[in-house]
């Protein structure tokens, strides 16, 4: 029977998660800033060692293997409290779940899952981006070990990482999309070069360069079978486009709160046009914590992934991009030499529309794979 | 959590949609048949779903919210010229009041702005809205009694018009000849006429959500057929960013509209206005852009008479308003979350 309402079981755990923020919430600001990236592993491990990680995810692996419609009662708790959203790790683990053999899950799930180990992602490159199959970053076979030579870009938390997974081209003489090979790199080893940028809205943490010149990576640390990267990819930027493997429904939930009670405080200071931009930035997060909701009970189908991710990105980029536009409105502009944060919030949710995959590139794939319209 | 349509819930859908597919006007040609449209609505009082919110022994309805939301999709996404939404929120009043269901088909009349229930004082000149009148020879609204809204009858003499082609609305006086509905054995309370407006709004986001779907499938199957520059023109990329944006809002305003059907009788009234009110802002917001769209994609034919793009575009603008707009309804939004008073209710 269709019910949006919490079985027992669930309302148990809501109480609990409630109960365990009320102690636990690091007050982070919402905003994905540095200081922000800064507080996130150790709320990562916090949320780990409480059991409020990894809800959906196997207890082999760390997580607490319960169903996927846990996942959004934890964002709704977090999202509540006003506490920080949970890591975006699900489209990694999702990857490697659906690619790595027994010995790769072993070794690196576990790590990943509670916090100890942290991940960056070396798919994009400068001449390969929504085009990412021309990639030309190569691994070259020496012994036990492949040697990685390339330029990765838009490479989220590299500085912060110790691991890398990186596509590389193993093989050139085949069509380019089956020649590629994914690796768990290694992050610190001579061979390798940060070179972090400094985003739109001045954070430094999040984007970055990572330069390969002989860097080396184990034989055994290849995740699948050569040439089966493009598959992986695939399979991790799907991931990446479903809002309820990211947990932002509670990051944006957290940003309207936070929004609204600054319009409570003090109604008469703000007028129609603003107070229309933050009811709009409801509606959407609204609409959001909803259809992830939809989303996920179709998984109890044991439905996963397809091209529906794309209509969820382009949703979750324009709810993103609504709650940056009543950031601007609400907080953005009037502070001139004071406190930028709300104008950051605006300014980062710009990125929403390009990272995981252009919302041109979802529009294409919406038009072609769920319309079934024809190519061009 | 789990919001699966159960076996029966889809079992109600695919009968919904194959009447109105068998039933319903595939051409703009098709809206003028009335043998037809008599079937259509044959079909649809032998099905009961006109029944769906009547009272039961312990005085729930029948059905929840979630199966009239199924059969008001339906029929918004085949343009079902036949009338639903009136006569469920008839017998919704009906219920509340504890009158019993009235033999024949009756609507609701609204205030002359559809963004409430007409509530009918003596001596005012206001005229009042009945929607959706096909086959209705009533209309329901109130009149303030002592102890709260006294629910009320008036009749209807004209077969209605309008701009929505599909459903047909009749303006009603000034003055409203109003008679009091005698066998109503209570007044309405402010939280019945809460939960009532909830009802109606996720009724008019659900044909939104089927106007939507409808309309989108109007553009796809054109775009797909329709040859320039020796290319169907479903191939272009700019006619197909327009089509999945247009897919992408009709999903999203699903998840919301789902939502807002459970929440009539899962929530408390306040909560259910709420959830109904986030939905009707979206869907509003989204249908006048995905049936723009899909005129835009027929070009020069989504300007004509004979293409039903306008017909989906019109049955989209009288679903918005009925029970508040867009403002309105980011308004209850707002409300609802401590800023602004106004919840919009009168």
């Amino acid at each position: 029977m269709m019910d949006f309402g919490d079985s027992p079981e669930e309302s148990e755990f809501r109480s609990r998660l409630r109960a365990w923020l009320q102690e636990n919430n690091p007050g982070l600001h919402s905003s994905t800033g540095d200081e922000y990236r800064a507080g996130a592993a150790a709320w990562h491990q916090s949320l780990y060692d409480a059991g409020f990680f990894g809800m959906s995810w196997s207890k082999e692996i760390g997580g607490q293997g319960l169903p996927t419609v846990y996942e959004v009662i934890v964002d709704e708790e977090l999202a509540a409290a006003g506490a920080p959203a949970r890591p975006s790790l699900g489209y990694l683990v999702q990857g490697i779940l659906a690619h790595g053999n027994d010995d790769i899950q072993r070794r690196f799930l576990p790590g990943i899952v509670n916090g100890r180990d942290r991940w960056c992602q070396g798919f994009s490159e400068p001449d390969a981006g929504s085009d990412l199959a021309s990639l030309r970053t190569r691994a070259d076979r020496q012994g036990d070990e492949y040697v990685i030579t390339g330029h990765k870009v838009w490479t989220s938390y590299s500085d912060d990482a110790e691991w890398c997974l990186v596509l590389a081209r193993t093989d050139h003489e085949v069509a380019k999309h089956r020649g590629i090979s994914a690796f768990a790199v290694p992050m610190h080893q001579p061979g390798i070069e940060q070179r972090p940028l400094r985003m739109i809205n001045g954070m430094t943490k999040e984007f970055g360069e990572v330069l390969f010149d002989g860097a080396r990576v184990p034989v055994s640390n290849m995740i699948g079978e050569p040439g089966e990267g493009w598959r992986l990819a695939m399979t991790v930027v799907s991931h990446e486009r479903e809002p309820g493997e990211l947990g932002f429904v509670a990051r944006y939930g957290k940003i309207v709160n936070d929004l609204t009670r600054k319009v409570r405080d003090d109604p008469a200071a703000f007028g129609a046009e603003q107070v229309r931009d933050l009811g709009w930035a409801m509606v959407e997060v609204e609409m959001l914590r909803l259809h992830v909701s939809r989303r996920l009970s179709d998984r109890l189908n044991g439905i996963t992934h397809g091209p529906e991710g794309s209509i969820d990105k382009l949703l979750m980029t324009w709810v993103e991009q609504a709650v940056g536009h009543a950031a601007l409105a609400i907080g953005g502009i009037d502070n001139v030499g004071g406190d930028d944060t709300w104008l950051n919030t605006y300014l980062y949710s710009r990125a929403q529309s390009v990272m995981g995959g252009t919302s041109q590139i979802q529009r294409n794939l919406v038009a072609s794979r769920i319309l079934g319209l024809p190519s061009s | 959590m789990d919001v699966r349509p159960s076996p029966e819930q889809q079992a109600l859908r695919d009968s919904a949609a194959q009447v109105v597919d068998r039933l319903g006007p595939q051409a703009v040609g098709q809206l003028d048949d009335q043998e037809r449209a008599s079937k259509l609505d044959a079909a649809v009082a032998a099905s009961g779903w006109r029944e769906l919110r009547v009272e039961m022994e312990d005085g729930a309805p029948l059905a929840s919210g979630v199966e009239t939301m199924i059969v008001a999709e339906e029929l918004g996404r085949g343009l079902g010229d036949v009338s639903f939404l009136g006569p469920t929120l008839a017998a919704e009043l009906r219920r509340l009041a504890g009158a019993p269901p009235s033999p024949t088909v009756e609507t609701v009349a609204l205030a002359v702005d559809l963004s409430s229930l007409a509530c009918s004082v003596s001596g005012d000149r206001q005229p009042a809205v009945a929607i959706d009148v096909q086959g209705s020879s009533r209309a329901l609204l109130l009149v303030p009694g002592p102890d709260g809204h006294v629910l009320a009858q008036t009749d209807l003499h004209s077969a209605g018009a309008g701009l929505d082609l599909t459903r047909p609305s009749a303006v009603l006086g000034p003055p409203l000849a109003v008679a009091p509905v005698e066998a109503a054995v209570r007044t309405l309370a402010p939280d019945d006429l809460t939960r009532w407006t909830a009802l109606g709004l996720s009724l008019t986001c659900a044909d939104l959500v089927g106007t939507m779907r409808g309309a989108v499938e109007l553009g796809r199957t054109y775009a797909t057929q329709r040859r320039q520059y020796e290319a169907s023109i479903g191939s272009f990329q700019a006619v197909q960013h327009m089509l999945a944006d247009a897919l992408v809002l009709t999903e999203g305003a699903r998840s919301a509209t789902l939502h807002a059907a459970w929440a009539v009788d899962a929530r408390a009234p306040g909560e259910a206005l709420a959830a109904a009110a986030a939905a009707k802002a979206y869907s509003a917001r989204a249908a006048r852009d995905v049936c723009e769209t899909v005129i835009q994609v027929h070009g020069g034919i989504g300007n004509t008479w004979e293409c039903l793009a306008h017909v989906y575009l019109r049955r989209a603008l009288l679903s918005s308003g009925i029970l508040g707009d867009v403002g309105v309804n980011l308004a209850r939004v707002l409300s609802h979350r401590g800023i602004g008073g106004d919840d919009g209710l009168r």
